[in-house]
């Protein structure tokens, strides 16, 4: 079993009257990559503010490498923490150069230059050790922001929307050059986005947040495919949730029936999650669904349909099939994968088919 | 469950010290609150001294025509502080905004006149357009005997005008330099013309720097001591002076405090009508120049402009004074006196200098990184510096070393408190500024690869800030050089400036005696003078 590198429990921290994180429980393996998702304002940034020591917890304890570092009476500085932080404008010393940068945080001595470089290497930097920070692309600040807080080997990195101030094309490039640096370096990492993109690209595990609490945690499989709640089906893409009728060992839908998930006996709320790519759209004269828009996007258009019950849907076909807005259409489901069923807000969990 | 009650009461002590929650480190607010509280005692004595005369106080003001020189101060301050603004701001669109020829030139020298001291201006007008002087010689064969009268009114305002209205062209071509010009072009794309666009959109952006200036020329003119002395236009100032001559100080004392409060209302009055637009920047990033203005043949008029304002302002001036200093060399005057008195201008204002940054940096870092109640209200109070007139604050040093701090009575070290408290709030202002431009998270980068809040400081504040500490250890040597009612008052006897010994030489009528160290006074503050404007020149 691997070692735990932070540990939260109970983490609480209030603005005012905002609950920024309302008791929050965490945990970090050690070589393992965390990402926090959630849309901005649910308390993402406070978490990790409060693991650096930036932010004071109103109530719950903080440990990094099993030493409490905030709660229960204790309350230890950021400089003695042992994380290393990575902001989202890189906060680079604008007047030291690139080596001093990426050296400040190393007790001087022996071994501080190799470790530069070394460091340096890692992070793919050679040779621009002594240019100064704005004379750096993007990507290249980005790297010596990382290159400077894996220096001092912290117990744990902390990304603060590391890709943020990127262009689409680079960030795609420097998600992977990190996800290759942190890997090579062996670090624990959290790290905070509101890319669902990254999150699935970087974590090994995701938690998604809402309000400061988790929605859910899980693999980014599993928070794709069996999201635990209506919010992290919506966060996760575009969902709809048709009302569905238990019957007879069966759910029934507009769409049509399928197999009862087992041990669901509950009557009421439920509801089947659909994905575009489950709905299938075929054109005829009877069709009890009418195409309400169309949205072009590149290789698919996305449809809307509406239902006789009143209710859209949306629908995903390759940009092959065009139909017009208004055309009346046959519509099917075609999973492929059991259903996705939820009581209320949140999901009801066929543990026999999940992983864990 | 229990670790959080064990948790509340302690985090309670830090909550009330910031939004940030993190307890401001002991070297920044012990010397913080040391340095305001200093700052608020002159103040706080003259107060204090004054309740204890007890109602008397309210028949000596009635008796002594205290509303006179109420309404006296206030038609100056509004008459200087309008006149001033309508030279500033066409002079600051047509050097950031327009093709107008030696931009960089006028840019420079329309800034300078702020190094002339008001006595020195005050003496020049009189030279010059008084009963006797330059204008009406020259005007005499052609049988003009008498010119309209120069003293009073008139004299005031053109001389702290002419002098003042640097203090509205430097932050207007700050804000004009940084204005998004999106802004103006999305006016111009919605149809708008170039007059237009300026009244509705640029006019109303400038409108906070263009009050932050005028602030500091209604609070100059109200403290001013020099030119209204000269000119016989009896306000608050003078009207404290000639009380303390007579060795009257209770009514000093009452007086002053009418002044301080009158300077409190106008700057309660900026601080109410700016609300907060002033701090805001609407783009992030890289900003575009603004596009130049083409003048055309406009610019004739505007060259004219530009040309007779320095005219008045500089060239006049300081030609008045090489013109006497010449002549005083050639009939062979001692200057010998004149390089003590520089030696102890320089000595005196860079320690000033020294004292005030040392004592801002600590409040400006308070006030900007742990935001709280106190430090908003150290902050406030810093602030009130601004509103405290030389005069006032040597009184009441005068009072307050007489009564209890005898040893340090007639020393320098009370002078250098004195520069301290009157130019605290500019270093303050200086520091507070760089400290707004340095990103919390590259200090908090540093904390998290383990450096204490002292190293933090030493190595990566410090350093980031230094450039903008530096402009404000400038002008506050600036302001001390040219300081005059406490110098004057607090001066141990037989130490003279630059800037009492041109008064002395003034007040005596002896102006020709008074060119020498005013020239050299001059060209002193130029030098800081010319790097600040250049440096912010480089940032717009």
């Amino acid at each position: 079993m691997s070692q735990v590198s932070v540990r939260c429990l109970d983490l609480t921290k209030a603005f005012g009257a905002i609950m920024a994180v309302d008791q929050l429980d965490l945990m970090v393996e050690q070589g393992q990559v965390l990402a926090l998702l959630g849309p901005s304002g649910c308390g993402k940034t406070t978490a990790l503010r409060l693991i650096a020591g930036f932010e004071i917890p109103d109530a719950g304890t903080v440990e990094i490498g099993g030493q409490i570092v905030a709660g229960s009476g204790v309350l230890i500085a950021p400089q003695r923490r042992k994380v290393g932080m990575v902001f989202q404008e890189y906060a680079l010393f604008p007047h030291l150069k690139v080596a001093d940068n990426v050296a400040y945080g190393l007790p001087r001595g022996n071994g501080r230059a190799d470790r530069v470089k070394e460091v340096m290497a890692l992070a793919g930097l050679d040779g621009l050790g002594d240019r100064m920070p704005h004379q750096l692309s993007g990507g290249q600040q980005q790297r010596v922001a990382l290159a400077r807080a894996l220096a001092p080997e912290p117990e744990v990195l902390l990304l603060d929307e590391p890709f943020s101030n990127l262009d689409a094309v680079l960030r795609t490039q420097v998600r992977q050059e990190t996800k290759d640096i942190l890997k090579a370096s062996g670090a624990t990492a959290i790290f905070v986005t509101h890319s669902r993109e990254e999150a699935m690209v970087m974590g090994d595990v995701v938690g998604i947040m809402n309000h400061g609490r988790w929605e859910q945690v899980d693999t980014p499989q599993r928070i794709f495919h069996h999201p635990a709640t209506r919010f992290v089906a919506r966060f996760m893409g575009i969902a709809d949730f048709l009302p569905a009728q238990l019957s007879n060992g069966a759910l029934h839908t507009e769409l049509g029936s399928t197999p009862l998930p087992e041990g669901l006996t509950d009557e009421n709320q439920i509801a089947m999650m659909v994905r575009p790519d489950d709905v299938v759209i075929r054109p005829t004269q009877t069709g009890e669904g009418v195409i309400i828009e169309r949205t072009f996007q590149g290789a698919f258009y996305l449809y809307q349909v509406s239902l006789p019950s009143g209710n859209v849907i949306h629908s995903m076909s390759r940009h092959t099939e065009e139909h017009a807005v208004g055309a009346r259409v046959d519509v099917s489901l075609n999973g492929g994968h059991p259903p996705i069923c939820f009581v209320g807000e949140h999901a009801f969990l066929d543990d026999t088919n999940g992983e864990s | 469950m229990q670790s959080k009650e064990i948790i509340k009461p302690i985090v309670g002590i830090f909550r009330g010290l910031g939004a940030r929650n993190i307890r401001p480190p002991a070297f920044v607010w012990i010397p913080a609150i040391l340095a305001v509280g200093g700052m608020i005692l002159p103040l706080a004595y003259l107060v204090l001294r004054t309740m204890g005369v007890g109602t008397e106080v309210w028949d000596l003001l009635f008796r002594s025509r205290t509303l006179d020189i109420l309404i006296r101060s206030a038609l100056l301050v509004v008459a200087v502080t309008g006149a001033s603004v309508a030279i500033a701001v066409p002079l600051a669109w047509l050097t950031v905004r327009t093709d107008l020829p030696f931009r960089g030139l006028w840019a420079v020298i329309t800034v300078l006149p702020l190094v002339i001291p008001s006595y020195v201006g005050g003496f020049l007008v009189v030279v010059a357009l008084g009963p006797k002087g330059v204008l009406q010689g020259w005007l005499a064969p052609l049988g003009v005997d008498r010119l309209p009268e120069i003293f009073g009114f008139p004299g005031a305002m053109l001389t702290l005008t002419l002098l003042s209205y640097p203090y509205v062209l430097l932050p207007a071509r700050v804000a004009l330099g940084r204005m998004d010009p999106s802004l103006e072009e999305t006016s111009r794309s919605l149809g708008k013309g170039p007059w237009s666009t300026f009244r509705h959109i640029t006019f109303p952006l400038l409108r906070p720097a263009i009050a932050a200036g005028a602030l500091l020329v209604a609070l100059y003119t109200l403290s001013d001591f020099g030119a209204v002395s000269l000119l016989h236009y009896e306000t608050f100032t003078w009207a404290i002076y000639i009380q303390y001559g007579y060795f009257a100080r209770d009514l000093a004392a009452a007086l002053s405090l009418v002044l301080v409060a009158l300077a409190l209302g106008i700057l309660i009055l900026e601080t109410r009508t700016r609300g907060r637009s002033q701090y805001h920047r609407s783009t992030t990033g890289v900003v575009r120049p603004p596009a130049k203005f083409r003048l055309g043949r406009w610019r004739w008029p505007a060259l004219a402009l530009c040309t007779t304002v320095v005219l008045i302002s500089l060239v006049m001036p300081v030609a008045v004074l090489v013109y006497w200093v010449l002549r005083g060399i050639s009939a062979g005057e001692p200057m010998l006196l004149l390089w003590s008195h520089a030696r102890n201008s320089l000595y005196v204002s860079g320690l000033a200098a020294v004292v005030a940054v040392v004592a801002a940096l600590p409040t400006a870092t308070l006030t900007v990184r742990y935001p709280s109640q106190i430090s908003g209200l150290l902050e406030r109070i810093s602030y009130i510096g601004f509103a405290l007139p030389g005069i006032v604050v040597a009184l009441a040093l005068v009072f307050f070393g007489i009564r209890y701090a005898t040893p340090l009575y007639q020393t320098l070290g009370l002078l250098i408190f004195a520069y301290a408290v009157l130019f605290l709030p500019t270093a303050v202002g200086a520091a507070r500024t760089s400290l707004l431009q340095v990103n919390p998270m590259i200090e908090d980068a540093a904390r998290s690869l383990g450096k204490t809040p002292w190293q933090v400081f030493a190595t990566i504040t410090f350093p980031l800030v230094r450039p903008g500490v530096l402009a404000g250890a400038a002008m506050v040597f600036l302001l001390a050089m040219k300081e005059l009612p406490a110098t004057l008052i607090l001066s141990p006897i037989g130490f003279k400036t630059l800037a009492t010994s041109i008064w002395g030489a003034t007040e005596d009528g002896f102006f020709a005696q008074a060119a020498a160290p005013a020239l050299l006074l001059i060209l002193a503050s130029s030098i800081p003078m010319a790097l600040l404007v250049l440096r912010g020149d480089r940032k717009v």
